[in-house]
């Protein structure tokens, strides 16, 4: 494709008032427009948003869904993180290849194709996985030459279904159905202060996976004095083997908005923003509907049903960073810039998008603002345990009979989860299971009666994150999947701070060594140095939680990482 | 200064009192606790991203970087724990494996003082990046950058506001770079040589200091040729 100067003037035209902080959005609709963002594609974007070149070329080279070489006309990106290389992913992507002659990362002369290995694609339960431009492909099975298209199916169980009420039906709520937003309603006849109480009080902690009381954190932000506010979305969903947003924003947008909506009254914000990881595009013409339904029955815009408040919401599109869904990344990412985490303190609460005071909440936190308040505090706390009141998503995923999104109340023991969803796939026995994600822990078999809360899984050295369980029979090699955690961070690592930045590569460089069964002497102590130097002294979450599951293998299976240890 | 203004803190087991709005790497000093540093520069904003000045401090999950968290009044903080000992030495070690410290002496004097070893890491993938000379001032020898971004900061924002410079990759990958690799006379640098003046490593080098250094003429130099690499691909 050949970019035209005059066509593209006029794409770029809404972003020109946006100034920097329209340089993602320019940036996606310039390489839709050209193919890929070349230098002269780049100069042109540069000099209409008014960005210096360096800065646009920093940018461009951050994000992996940013090109600045030719792509192929289709885009075949191979899922091959934990959950896919369990059912086969690196023979997906290696069929992908020689079909087209290429290596990964690579795009045929013609510039036909362009193969790449994806990191978590977020479908871990229809494993394995892959996106041919943007049409999803799940449960591949290259042996009978079989999958299922279109978007990705959402597969539902549990023992309760508040949150997911709505979700693993045939299409997504409308707002009719949804019901209006009668929650919202309600609280357009409170105190903001009242609001920011009631969600205090119904012990709310968010659930993007540091697990935060979010009315203390609404709290701040409705107490910071300040000309603009804002609410951020948190919808960067990229934790391997979660999936558990992607399911809410496509089949309950309508519980996202009503929340955000609640947030924005109780703080006293003008401006939301969802951020939507780039992988989801399949979830933005879902949410870009909702939100003109929204705007039409005159719940978005200027004084909304006859109140004071004003309020609109706008969607941003991630172009393939994890980092992004670090909160501080995130902002840095809709101001138009590589996605750096800030230094803290200064929290959002008082500086957050564009130096003022900021709510972000991840997905799920937000749709069980709508539930609270419609239920009232106190049938809200019936749910769960005193101290973990409320329901929780799990993603299953891995060995498991039936792998999917579950609902049930805290305080239900893991084993009682997995028996909900079958047990181990095939009647094989139990090695371990991967809790929270990527940044998580290894669990034990004998940790199956752990009930999980917050308190008890503390308690129990495994971090809830962002609701993972990824399940592994006793015939997987978990040296291949350490193997396959070290590639993802060293893929994400921001490359901002030096424990990350350096020892993402290194651990990522020994787990390679113990997968292939090339075990050096010391490898053991170097993995561990490695770990908790990065666990200590990193600058964000990522890195200190980069080593978490390795530190953890170590722990429960050390017989592993010696020599010759195969 | 008023009472009301100074705070006393516990450093190292001594009790120290410093100014409101003091840094730990200076009430440190006041102990005589000398305290790494790698990025931190009187002249660029701190961004505390080397955390080789990494301190603990009593209540706080993860060490924190002196050179910017402020002293609070009682504060119990340790320079030199278990901990922090473990995190220096280790990112030093990661250091030397990754980029050429010949020219950064005193990052060669924390390699002793932390008794680290540059073998520490046998089989890592280096940096290895190309000197790259396209202009009459300064060389570019990225394969002794430690991104330490103080040449970002002072092209941009911290004094000359020209923007010649930023990242291009990510993560390990990451590099100094211009847009697209174009060479520094096309762009849009004014010469004005704050980021060779704030170089720690020898990575930006005035021409007439590095042929004399080496001995050699400049058309022995390599030029380096403009192969753009893409670098956070994925494959
Ligand atoms: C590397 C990294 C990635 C993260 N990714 C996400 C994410 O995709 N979604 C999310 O909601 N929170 C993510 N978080 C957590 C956010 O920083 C933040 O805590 C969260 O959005 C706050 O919302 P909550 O209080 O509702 O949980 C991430 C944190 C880190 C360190
Ligand atoms: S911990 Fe990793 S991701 Fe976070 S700032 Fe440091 S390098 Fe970047
Ligand atoms: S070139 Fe020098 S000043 Fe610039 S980041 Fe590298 S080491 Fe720092
Ligand atoms: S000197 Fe403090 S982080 Fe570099």
């Amino acid at each position: 494709m050949e970019s035209d100067p005059e066509a593209l003037k006029e794409i770029l035209e809404p972003y020109v008032p946006l100034g920097q902080s329209g340089l993602l959005p320019a940036l996606h609709a310039a390489q839709k427009h050209a193919g890929w963002l070349s230098q002269p594609v780049a100069t042109q974007v540069a000099n209409a948003l008014k960005v210096p070149l360096a800065d646009v070329h920093g940018v461009i080279e951050f994000y992996s869904m940013f090109y600045n070489e030719p792509l192929g006309k289709k885009v075949i990106r191979v899922c091959t993180d934990v959950a896919c290389a369990l059912k086969g992913a690196d023979e997906i992507l290696k069929y992908h290849c020689e079909q087209h002659k290429i290596q990964p990362g690579q795009t045929t002369p013609d510039l036909a194709t362009t193969v790449e290995a994806s990191p978590c694609l977020g479908m871990c339960e229809l494993a394995p996985v892959a996106m041919l431009d943007e049409e999803v492909e799940t449960n591949i099975n290259l042996d009978a030459g079989t999958s299922e298209k279109g978007g990705p199916r959402s597969i539902v169980g549990g023992s309760i279904r508040l949150l997911t009420a709505n979700c693993g039906k045939e299409e997504p709520t409308f707002i009719t159905s949804y019901g209006s937003y009668r929650a919202f309603k309600k609280v357009l006849l409170m105190k903001p202060t009242d609001v920011v109480d009631e969600i205090k009080a119904s012990g709310l902690v968010g659930r993007g996976g540091a697990a935060f009381p979010t009315g203390i954190k609404w709290d701040g932000a409705a107490k910071a004095d300040a000309d603009k506010k804002y609410v951020v979305c948190n919808a960067d969903e990229s934790e391997p083997g979660t999936f558990k947003d992607r399911i809410l924003l496509r089949d309950d947008p309508h519980s996202i908005i009503e929340g955000m909506l609640i947030a924005a009254f109780a703080v006293g914000a003008s401006k939301g923003y969802i951020y939507l990881r780039g992988e989801y595009p399949y979830v933005l013409p879902v949410l870009e509907r909702s939100l003109s339904e929204a705007r039409e029955k005159g719940f978005l815009g200027e004084n909304i049903q006859n109140s004071s408040l004003t309020f609109d919401i706008e969607i941003r599109v991630g172009a393939g960073a994890y980092i992004c869904g670090e909160e501080t990344a995130l902002f840095e990412s809709i101001e138009g810039k590589r996605g750096f985490p800030r230094v803290k303190p200064p929290f959002p609460t008082t500086h957050g998008l564009f130096g003022k005071p900021t709510v972000v909440n991840n997905v799920e936190t937000l749709a069980n603002v709508p539930l609270i308040i419609n239920m009232g505090t106190e049938e809200f706390r019936k749910i769960g345990t005193e101290k973990s009141p409320g329901s929780k998503l799990f993603c299953l995923s891995g060995d498991v009979e039936k792998p999917g999104l579950y609902e049930v109340p805290f305080g239900v023991t893991i084993g009682e989860l997995l028996d909900m969803a079958g047990g181990v796939a095939g009647g094989k026995a139990l090695q371990t299971m991967l809790f929270g994600g990527a940044a998580g822990a290894f669990a034990r078999p004998d940790q199956l009666d752990v009930k999980m809360t917050f308190e008890d899984l503390r308690t129990a050295g495994l971090p809830l994150g962002s609701g993972v369980l990824m399940v592994f029979d006793e015939s997987r090699d978990l040296r291949k999947s350490l193997a396959h955690l070290g590639k993802f961070f060293a893929h994400e690592s921001c490359g901002k701070c030096y424990p990350c930045q350096m020892g993402t590569q290194r651990q990522m460089e020994i787990l390679n060594r113990i997968a292939a069964g090339d075990i050096l002497p010391g490898d053991l102590e170097r993995l561990e140095d490695v770990g908790w130097t990065m666990t200590d002294s990193s600058l964000c979450g990522l890195g200190q939680t980069a080593s978490t599951a390795v530190l953890s293998a170590i722990k429960e299976f050390p017989e592993l990482f010696v020599e010759n240890g195969k | 200064m008023t009472t009301t203004d100074e705070i006393t803190l516990d450093i190292d087991g001594k009790s120290v009192t410093v100014p409101a709005g003091t840094t730990l790497l200076e009430a440190a000093k006041q102990i005589g606790e000398d305290t790494p540093t790698i990025c931190f520069h009187e002249a660029t904003t701190a961004n505390a991203i080397c955390r080789i000045c990494v301190v603990e401090v009593e209540g706080q999950r993860v060490l924190q970087p002196a050179c910017i968290v402020e002293a609070v009044a009682d504060m119990q903080v340790q320079t030199r724990s278990e901990k922090v000992i473990r995190s220096r030495k280790s990112i030093l070690e990661m250091l030397a494996s990754s980029v050429d410290l010949s020219e950064a002496p005193e990052i060669q004097t924390l390699m002793d003082d932390y008794d680290a070893s540059a073998e520490r890491f046998p089989d890592a993938q280096r940096r290895n990046i190309e000197i790259k000379d396209d202009n009459p001032m300064y060389i570019r020898d990225y394969d002794k950058c430690v991104l330490c971004w103080r040449c970002v900061q002072v092209c941009a924002d911290d004094a000359q506001f020209t923007y010649a410079i930023n990242f291009s990759g990510r993560g390990y990958e990451t590099e100094i770079g211009t847009f697209f690799d174009q060479t520094i006379p096309a762009s849009s640098c004014v010469f004005c040589g704050q980021c060779v003046a704030v170089c720690p490593t020898g990575a930006l080098k005035p021409k007439r200091e590095m042929f004399i250094q080496q001995g050699i003429s400049p058309e022995d130099i390599t030029v380096m040729s403009s192969g753009r690499k893409k670098r956070k691909k994925r494959t």
